[in-house]
């Protein structure tokens, strides 16, 4: 919560602060039309400025503050200059096309990385385990949005497997058909792609150092002193173990992938969300771009509060106050 | 800690060895306790050779390369491919720009940028970091509060929208500005490390013999973190290199000074990706960049596997068990 506080009046200061900022944008434009400002015109700018950033310039910093604060706090994004649209409005539209490219990648990427983490695990030290960690080092090095490029370059263009722009092909009518559904993920599937694959190599090569490490303890000798089957060895005491220190890591990928999203949807046109901040900045709408901004962190800051809820539910070891640290 | 390091603030005991020792043995000492030994440990592991020439090499091609190979010029052929003579060994671009030197004149900008980043983040997040572990209380809640705020924000966007405000032209400050948010997450970890080193004996004794914080953070508890601090600086490089390169590639920073990313959207914008005839224009920047990458990827796990004592133990555990 303190961090969505600090996330509005960091915005606030900022569109506040920002050399050729909107209020001066607006002014500018009202200027070049009229040649000078009369009080009328100065009444109007205040409130032109009002519906698009929800900031009165003339009022003082800290009641602007306040109603800054609160039109936010209800929902009230401003408008967007460029599209003449409310803010609001336009990220509702954009926002699902991010959150399913984002979600999905994150989730096929943890599931991947731990299936070959732990694959990679039980053949330590063995030619599949050196193989693959090379080439698991090898891949984590190559930026996601170089491999996005690559394939939209290889698998969209040049053989053409693939679409190369947009989210569906517009043919089909948007229902719950598995038509319609099917194109949406056809074309969902390389930038899902391009972030899973450096994603789930990076989160294997952890998976394999946390599994290696607890395939050395001794509880897993008792265990299989015990008479065990190996699969629930491997599931109930290895797999366990070994997931939860990278639950964290899937907390810091929430927020990288949603910003590496602003790259990705650039490569492949999808316009989600990150395409549609792009769009802002390159028109220097500044409501929109603050809109953004402050959706995207809300939505990092929420999906960390879910991971870190269900931490607890992971790791019953949580309750005897041992995480907290 | 008995390392004679030159400190602006000199502690009781060394004031004692300062009067018998020169300062040239001072400063042999320090080499060869900091970077000879180091460097020594980290070439005897593959990783680190492999890390470590990779590293060397691009320092060379931004110091001595740039010297011998002349500043790319539109005069060659046009969109020539990769490989073809000795003229223009990597081809040239659509402007009959060589490649080869195009990539060679942008390491400059590209370590400088590295170096801004690293020393800014790894800085910030020593400082808040330890202060934060050592002295608990208010100011650990304070600054954990604030860092876990910066850890939510989204690093890339926060990145744009400050970028767009501040139109960094420098190399270093727009390494500086790509690492902003990166630091919050190596102070968490370094307090963590820092709280369970407080419990130490030898920290107890210092204060005892009341020393004050900084001397204390700056003398017994950072030396003690270096490890961790060396692994990070290189994860945070590679973290500047993506992320700058990215926005490059997106147009986002001011065209200031030649670098990869710029190249890779020169090439990207000029409808490479619709002809295999451009591939090396767009796909050489980016090997450049993965080589690179790489290499500080290899840095880090032999740096890793020298300085964490668990790793270390396990290899051990392991082998024995094979045997």
């Amino acid at each position: 919560m303190f961090t969505a506080y600090l996330v509005i009046t960091f915005t606030f200061v900022l569109i506040r602060q920002m050399p050729g900022g909107p209020v001066e944008y607006l002014k500018a434009q009202l200027i070049t039309s009229q040649g000078s400002l009369t009080e009328q015109e100065r009444q109007r700018l205040n409130q032109l400025a009002e519906t698009y950033i929800n900031i009165n310039p003339d009022k003082p910093v800290w009641q602007q503050y306040v109603e800054y604060m609160i039109s936010i706090v209800q929902g009230d994004l401003g408008e967007s200059i460029w599209y003449n649209q409310p803010v609001a409005e336009l990220i509702g539209e954009a926002m699902p096309w991010t959150l399913l490219v984002t979600a999905s990648s994150i989730l096929l990427s943890f599931v991947i990385g731990i299936t070959i983490g732990a694959w990679m695990a039980y053949n330590e030290g063995n030619r599949i385990d050196i193989g693959l960690s090379s080439f698991a080092t090898f891949l984590t090095s190559i930026p996601y949005y170089v491999i996005g490029v690559l394939s939209v370059y290889i698998l969209g263009y040049q053989l053409g497997w693939f679409p190369t722009s947009g989210y569906t092909s517009g043919e089909i009518e948007a229902s719950l058909s598995i038509a319609y559904i099917s194109d949406v993920l056809y074309h969902a599937a390389l930038p899902i792609i391009s972030f899973t694959i450096p994603a789930a190599f990076g989160q294997s090569l952890s998976m394999r150092g946390n599994s290696v490490r607890i395939l050395g303890e001794d509880y897993l000798r008792v265990a299989s002193l015990r008479g065990l089957s190996n699969t629930r060895i491997a599931l109930h005491y290895v797999g366990r173990n070994a997931i939860l220190p990278m639950y964290t890591s899937l907390l810091l990928a929430i927020g990288t992938v949603f910003g590496g999203a602003v790259i990705l949807e650039e490569i492949f046109t999808y316009r989600g969300a990150g395409l549609l901040l792009l769009k802002a900045i390159n028109n220097r709408d500044y409501p929109l771009m603050m809109g953004m901004f402050l959706i995207i962190t809300i939505g990092v800051i929420c999906g960390m509060i879910i991971a870190d809820l269900t931490y607890g539910k992971l790791d019953p070891r949580i309750d005897s106050g041992e995480g907290s640290r | 800690m008995s390392s004679s390091e030159p400190h602006s603030q000199v502690s009781s005991f060394d004031t004692v060895s300062d009067i018998e020792r020169s300062r040239k043995d001072r400063y042999q000492d320090w080499l060869s306790a900091n970077i000879v030994t180091p460097m020594q440990i980290l070439l005897s592991d593959r990783r680190g050779a492999v890390g470590l020439s990779i590293l060397t090499f691009y320092l060379l091609m931004g110091t001595v390369g740039i010297a011998l190979i002349p500043e790319p010029e539109n005069t060659g052929p046009v969109l020539q491919p990769a490989f073809q003579n000795f003229e223009h060994p990597l081809g040239t671009n659509r402007y009959g720009a060589d490649i080869l030197s195009q990539i060679v004149h942008a390491t400059p900008g590209m370590l400088q940028m590295m170096l801004g980043g690293a020393v800014f983040s790894m800085t910030v997040a020593i400082a808040i970091g330890t202060l934060s572990g050592y002295s608990g209380g208010r100011i650990d809640q304070a600054l954990m509060t604030l860092t876990d705020s910066v850890i939510a924000i989204p690093g890339l966007p926060l990145i744009i929208v400050l970028s767009i405000v501040f139109t960094p032209r420098e190399p270093f400050i727009v390494g500086v500005v790509i690492s902003l948010p990166a630091w919050a997450g190596l102070a968490r970890a370094l307090r963590s490390e820092v709280l369970s080193l407080r419990e130490e004996s030898f920290i107890e004794a210092s204060q005892i013999v009341g020393l004050n914080t900084r001397t204390i953070l700056l003398r017994e508890i950072i030396p003690n973190l270096m490890p961790y601090i060396v692994i990070n600086t290189v994860n945070a490089a590679r973290g500047v290199i993506f992320g700058s390169i990215g926005l490059y590639f997106l147009g986002i920073l001011p065209q200031t000074f030649p670098n990869w990313g710029l190249m890779m959207q020169r090439a990207y914008n000029a409808g490479s990706l619709y002809t295999w005839d451009t591939a090396h224009w767009l796909i050489l920047p980016m090997a450049a960049v993965v080589i690179l990458s790489y290499g500080l990827i290899m840095l880090g796990q032999a740096a890793d596997k020298i300085f964490n004592p668990r790793l270390k133990a396990r290899y051990v555990n392991s082998t024995a068990e094979e045997n």
